[in-house]
């Protein structure tokens, strides 16, 4: 073997003419570099999703896990603006029957009522005068001989007062019925509020409880799509490898995980409405009959179009987020060696 | 075109792999690299190919220090540099067309720029009749023009093959070996790791030995 020398042999002849082609001419213009972008977005966008039908029963079955996650909460969520529903409805019915004393003539008890009337916590006030409301118990009760025969009317005038919205929250409620009570003609104000404070109460803790569920179920979005896509990656090893080498930027080599994750969470979402869907329509017919029987008007209301949207769009959100972690935590240990 | 300066590289495991190599190949040559197994012909490769980073001393390619390309960058320099591999690194999930137009892809190409430039390359390497074949159907031979092909689709102006000819017999090896040439001969600079030394002899070209991660010769007859 020869030693090392420090003047290199070297057998090559002229140096070649410089090329017109090469790195000028394999530059391409700004503007198709921008529609090769965007393809290249739209091709891997198809791509992935082709690619996650090819796997039919896999796919299936992480989009089936991510809308369970999304429906459980959703169904909380219509359940708990249902049962407002209800409540609003029944507080809407709710009266405050406001019994005078005794031997209050007809003209205060007239002049009482415009009085309160014009609070804005009132919707509307009538007064019920003690004959009247002999006469309506006389006809309600078919005891009129009974009631003819009584020398006194023993009834008390009444006040019937409706809320409005702003006095029908428990704290106003509880204002008003106070203002009620402390007017010298007044002998006993009837309301129950406990249960409309009770509702209000449930619905504050449901609503906590609804939150803190979706939180919870959005992780395990997140650590399901993540650990699918991590398997994904470590499926297409070779060809990232290959791609880094041949010059692939991180950006090129994310996309199409990140699709994919995109794609788990969309379709996820997209199950999840089409099974909530179906689960009220299953159920609208017989609380319709329950309704009718207490003779309510009310009917079991689903998401509404927006609602629907941003179910969906939030579970791509969560899809992606989820690929986007997988991608940044197992891609950087993907190097060519 | 590309310049050794007094480059070590340790791996991690402490083994040092190359010491101090100093060398400078200029526009347009042919060098071949040579050494017995382990004396650190991939690895000098692999630091062209910023696949490593060198522990000590620079390496200059096209005038540009590597030492001073972030990690941001890497890909954009990787794509003036075209490699081929023993192992081919072809993916047997798409056909020999779809091998070849990835770095085309990959760099933005418009698909009909792309198509075009793809045929041209599967054609200088003879494989034009083949281009929906799956690359799994070629033989060794060919799959090694495919993987030529690839990696000068993109024009580069250096190319490194590590060991091209490795597991071929010596009429195909020859036949690849006359490809890298006629690559040459437009102007790319071309460094081919082998320790083939009939090969060596044939080709007259400049040779760099190294052993034991030291440059012990430098020129065309061994
Ligand atoms: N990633 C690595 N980690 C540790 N040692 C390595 C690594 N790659 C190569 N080596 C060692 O460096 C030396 C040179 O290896 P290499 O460059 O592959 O030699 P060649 O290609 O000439 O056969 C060998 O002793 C090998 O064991
Ligand atoms: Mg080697």
């Amino acid at each position: 073997m020869k030693p090392v020398r420090p003047n290199r042999n070297r057998n090559d002849q002229t140096p070649p003419p410089a090329r017109p082609q090469g790195a000028v001419q394999s530059k391409s213009r700004l503007g198709d570099r921008f529609d090769a972008w965007m393809g290249h977005h739209s091709t891997t966008a198809i791509d992935s999703l082709l690619r996650l039908l090819r796997t039919p029963l896999q796919s299936l079955m992480t989009w089936l896990v991510v809308a369970i996650a999304v429906a459980l909460p959703a169904v909380l969520y219509i359940a708990l603006a249902n049962i407002q529903n209800i409540g609003y409805s029944w507080q809407d019915s709710s009266q405050i029957s406001v019994f005078l004393n005794k031997k209050v003539p007809d003209n205060q008890a007239e002049a009482l009522r415009q009085r309160w009337a014009e609070r804005t916590d009132i919707a509307a006030i009538t007064y019920v005068s003690p004959a009247a409301a002999l006469e309506e118990f006389k006809t309600a009760s078919g005891l009129g001989q009974i009631v003819d025969s009584l020398d006194e009317n023993p009834l008390p005038g009444v006040l019937l007062v409706q809320p409005s919205l702003s006095g029908s929250t428990p704290a106003g409620l509880e204002a008003l019925e106070k203002v009620l009570r402390d007017e010298a003609l007044v002998a006993d104000v009837r309301i129950d509020m406990q249960w409309v404070k009770r509702l209000h109460q449930f619905m504050a803790v449901a609503q906590h409880v609804v939150t803190a569920l979706a939180a919870l179920l959005a992780l395990g979005v997140l650590l399901v799509v993540g650990n699918t896509i991590r398997l994904a990656i470590e499926n297409r090893r070779d060809e990232i490898l290959v791609v880094k080498l041949v010059g692939g930027t991180n950006a090129y080599v994310r996309r199409p995980f990140l699709y994919t994750g995109l794609w788990y969470g969309l379709g996820g979402g997209l199950i999840a409405l089409v099974l909530l869907t179906i689960g009220l329509y299953w159920l609208a017919g017989p609380v319709a009959q329950l309704a009718d029987l207490y003779q309510s008007s009310f009917r079991l209301q689903g998401l509404g179009f927006i609602h629907s949207l941003q179910l969906v769009l939030l579970a791509g959100v969560t899809g992606l987020l989820g690929a986007w972690i997988a991608v940044g935590r197992h891609l950087s240990q993907i190097e060519p060696q | 075109m590309i310049r050794f300066d007094a480059v070590s590289k340790r791996y991690a495991s402490g083994h040092e792999a190359l010491t101090r190599v100093d060398f400078e190949v200029d526009r347009g040559e042919m060098v071949f690299l040579t050494g017995h197994s382990g004396a650190g012909k991939s690895t000098l490769m692999k630091l062209i190919m910023l696949m490593e980073r060198p522990t000590q001393g620079q390496v200059f390619v096209d005038g540009r220090n590597l030492n001073r390309l972030s990690s941001g960058q890497i890909p954009y320099y990787r794509r003036n540099v075209g490699v081929v591999f023993q192992n081919h690194q072809l993916l047997f999930d798409r056909s020999v067309f779809d091998n070849v137009a990835l770095p085309l892809q990959i760099a933005g190409n418009s698909p009909a720029e792309t198509g075009r430039r793809v045929r041209a390359a599967l054609d200088k390497v003879g494989l034009l009749d083949k281009e929906q074949h799956n690359p799994i159907m070629l033989s060794g031979g060919e799959q090694q023009r495919v993987g030529i092909a690839r990696a000068v689709v993109n024009k580069p102006s250096v190319l490194l093959a590590d060991e091209p000819t490795g597991n071929l017999d010596p009429e195909l090896s020859a036949e690849i070996m006359d490809l890298f040439r006629q690559f040459n001969e437009v102007g790319v600079t071309i460094m081919i790791a082998s320790h083939d030394v009939e090969l060596l002899k044939r080709m007259n070209k400049r040779v760099l030995g190294l052993s034991h991660g030291q440059i012990v010769h430098d020129g065309v007859v061994w």
